[in-house]
């Protein structure tokens, strides 16, 4: 870097007025995140200013303080309770069809506190980026969160910034936690499923995890899915104000439904029992797991809601889904019986059974 | 989805099975020599709605299960290498050798990377020129012509950095050392469908023959499988050993020449060890000679690794139909599929493997 | 060990001196190498497997064998020989 002589520059701030090589100070508006950018100090407050509160601007990031702090509108009653949750998000690539990790992280925590019966309110949202990613990359991901924050009707209220040398983050984390307020009378929990119960799914399954495989380019297949990240606060709510009795909901994310299912059919000590016939997959996703040999059941989402309720309010829960924006193509996939506890069944097409397993870990094309 | 959905109606499955049952006079041992119908079959449920007497037991169908535990261990040798991208099908990638598996080597920095065709990893070889790209070329028959393809485009089009380690093997051989055995208790075969797309199932008159057991080519949908089955029971009531074709919209008896031609210039049969059940005769394939600079093993000089198979693993017996995997002590207790002992649990596609998952005999 | 699906070519092209093709699997579409099926052209259904085709798919077989299997079972309805 060449040397620069010291006094006032055509913006307006003071150079030092050192002798001798000096590292100048570095230019406004930069392209590319550098190391300097998560060092607290001059670039840090640029970035925040430049990237992060025109995007998430609210008032109480507009305040600058080191904590957000918060006021309940009504102190909590007895009965009420907060949700509290965290999540980290990594995803390559950053931006895919439907989606992109800012849009992921805040959905996945929203997500996380609705499934609890929660009404989700604030956000923070902590940033590992790597030194190199280009700024305006990030303005992208800041403004789908902040429309995604918008479409769930919660505030990113606190956030954090650091910056990795480069290859030592992937491009960018993210890092989220909520909090939520649960209303009274609203229980719904893991072990909460009864013999009897009714399994709801909202839309159909694997959207996501065949859009961000496509996306990759790993397996060069091409399809116009688009992954079904959204916030699914809303289809909770609509449950709720139809007065239907929830006793658990999830949002099946990594692993599928079948992850889900075999971690509630173990916790409530329950047999899930589904009907193959009645399972949602849109054609082309059942197109891409034909050819890559994979299970829809354990293909990602991350929008849909999994719903268990008691058999006489299936009609009512399914009523409320679907008239839902994010919710008509709700359907009833299963129900509940006593046994054999902790085991997912499906019944075929073919008028067969089996067992749903929780899948093993990554998902892998095979040939077999 | 067309030319697939059809054959998962319900109702003409059911009419088929009905046909078995009315069929069946006896106790019928029939075995299904391929890993995808393993899948297909415990999948829909199929295993469990044909007749008692009826017993389809799964054959060494799984070119992951079978290959040779010291093969797996070379290619986790060269997949440490720095220089090296090691490309691979995914089934092979949770296959654990005698210490860890590929996953293992890309969690201590390998660069491992799944690919869907062989002719991916070709690519990526052109597109890193400073590196090597090594392709685990594993299969049957089925995966011969795209195998032998990428060495061939390798050579055609000078891409030096790209080599193949091979394990092939191929199916009738197989089926003449189960037949062969003095224990042998299969009486009819399904014969894999697409194997026999490429090959077609003129190799199998003279199996029939010799051995007077029926022999059907079948296809992986439920109605193609018991339509396959239906017709090899059939055989059997009526007392014929002959090869027919139930796969009809997919196999021809001469199969496919282009793709047995590219074969045959790439390869040549060879002995091959069968992990669970040792070495059959003439039942793989290797490089030829003129192809050798294409041979990772000599690119890269792996030498002898010292393995070692489970003493309680009993996946000799049921790759060749003699057992269940429920008849294995070990089963769903020290073996799962995330702690197989031997080839059958390694696979999803192993029997072994294929019985847990789907929840036979674990309660 | 044979994960082949059945897919339609959508078009066919030459690259490095291989036939190749896109073929659409209902939704999804991969360039499928076509070396070994010379005869198959523009609409006709291939069994592909690992990215290769390994057999034209005899529509006209398929259609047969199905409509038998239709006419078996259906008759056998109208007969009340349904269990």
């Amino acid at each position: 870097m060449s040397e620069r002589p010291p006094g006032p520059t055509p913006d307006g701030e003071e150079r030092p007025a050192v002798e001798g090589a000096v590292c100048p100070t570095p230019l406004p508006h930069h392209e590319r995140i550098m190391l300097g950018h998560g060092g607290g100090g001059r670039l840090t407050a640029e970035l925040i200013r430049e990237v992060f509160l025109p995007a998430l601007d609210n008032e109480v990031l507009q305040r600058g303080e080191d904590a957000a702090v918060l006021e309940l509108t009504g102190s909590l009653t007895a009965g009420e309770r907060l949700a509290v949750t965290t999540d980290a998000h990594i995803v390559r690539p950053l931006f895919f069809p439907g989606g992109d990790i800012g849009r992921l992280a805040v959905c996945g925590t929203v997500n996380d506190l609705a499934v609890m019966g929660a009404v989700p309110l604030w956000l923070t949202a902590s940033f590992i980026i790597e030194e190199g990613l280009e700024t305006a990359l990030l303005l992208r991901v800041a403004e789908a969160m902040r429309t995604a924050a918008a479409e769930a009707g919660v505030t990113v209220v606190a956030g954090d910034t650091k910056v990795a040398e480069r290859g030592q983050v992937d491009g960018l984390y993210i890092s989220t936690s909520g909090v939520g307020r649960i209303p009274t009378g609203r229980n719904p929990s893991g072990s909460g499923i009864r013999p009897g119960d009714v399994v709801l799914v909202s839309g159909p399954l694997g959207d996501h995890g065949i859009a961000v495989l496509a996306a990759r380019g790993e397996l060069a297949f091409e399809t116009t899915i688009r992954s079904d990240v959204a916030p699914v606060n809303g289809l909770v709510e609509a449950l709720y104000d139809a007065g239907v009795t929830v006793h658990a909901m999830r949002d099946p994310t990594r692993g599928g439904l079948a992850a889900t299912l075999n971690e509630l059919a173990t916790r409530s000590r329950v047999a899930v029992v589904l009907q193959e016939g009645s399972i949602p997959v849109r054609p082309e996703v059942e197109a891409a797991c034909e050819l890559l040999g994979f299970d829809p059941l354990q293909v990602a989402n991350e929008g849909r809601l999994v719903a268990f309720v008691p058999d006489g309010q299936a009609k009512a829960a399914l009523t409320a889904l679907r008239a839902h924006p994010l919710g008509p193509g709700a359907v009833v996939v299963g129900r509940v019986e006593a046994d054999p506890a902790g085991r997912v069944l499906l019944e075929t097409s073919i008028g067969g059974t089996r067992i749903v397993d929780v899948p093993a870990g990554e998902l892998l094309p095979r040939i077999c | 989805m067309k030319h697939l959905s059809e054959y998962r109606d319900a109702h003409l499955v059911r009419g088929v099975l009905r046909e078995i049952e009315g069929l069946v006079s006896a106790p019928r041992v029939v075995m299904e020599i391929c890993g995808g119908q393993t899948h297909s079959i415990v999948r829909s449920g199929l295993d469990r709605m044909l007749p008692e007497q009826l017993a389809l037991v799964h054959g060494p169908g799984c070119p992951v299960c079978v290959t040779p535990l010291e093969m797996i261990d070379r290619a986790l040798a060269v997949a440490t290498r720095p220089e090296v991208i090691f490309t691979s099908y995914g089934d092979m990638l949770r296959v654990p050798g005698s210490r860890q598996d590929l996953f293992g080597i890309r969690a201590a920095g390998g660069d491992v990377r799944v690919v869907y065709s062989p002719l991916d990893a070709v690519a990526i070889a052109r597109q890193e020129p400073g590196r090597q790209v090594v392709f685990f070329a594993i299969g049957f028959e089925t995966t011969a012509p795209a195998n032998a393809l990428a060495v061939r485009q390798a050579r055609d089009l000078g891409i030096e950095n790209f080599s193949v380690l091979v394990s092939h093997a191929t199916v009738p051989a197989a089926m003449r050392a189960i037949l062969g055995s003095p224990h042998n208790l299969v009486q009819g075969f399904l014969a894999a469908g697409h194997v026999c797309a490429v090959m077609g199932w003129w190799e199998y008159e003279p199996i029939a023959a010799e051995f007077g057991v029926p022999i059907v080519v079948t296809g992986f949908e439920p109605l193609d499988l018991v339509q396959g089955i239906r017709m090899c029971v059939r055989q059997l009531e009526e007392g014929r050993a002959e090869v027919e074709n139930a796969y009809t919209r997919a196999v021809t008896r001469e199969g496919n020449r282009p793709a047995q031609a590219l074969i045959a210039e790439i390869f040549e049969v060879c002995d091959r060890k069968w992990r669970g059940i040792g070495t059959i005769p003439a039942s793989g394939y290797r490089l030829r000679p003129e192809f050798a600079a294409y041979d990772a093993e000599r690119r890269f000089e792996v030498g002898d690794v010292e393995t070692e198979e489970s003493a309680v693993c009993i996946a000799g017996e049921i790759l060749q139909g003699r057992k269940k995997p429920t008849d294995c002590p070990a089963f769903g207790a020290e073996c799962t599929p995330d702690n197989p002992l031997g080839a059958t649990m390694v696979s999803t596609e192993g029997a072994c493997a294929a019985y847990y998952r789907y929840g036979r005999g674990t309660g | 060990m044979c994960l082949g699906i059945p897919g339609r070519i959508t078009t066919t092209f030459e690259r490095d001196g291989l036939r190749m093709g896109k073929v659409d699997f209902g939704g999804v579409t991969r360039e499928v190498c076509l070396d070994s099926v010379p005869e198959a052209e523009v609409d006709a259904w291939v069994i592909v497997h690992v990215g290769f085709a390994i057999s034209v798919l005899d529509e006209e077989e398929a259609a047969e064998t199905l409509a038998a299997l239709r006419e078996m079972f259906d008759l056998e309805e109208e007969l009340g020989e349904r269990s």
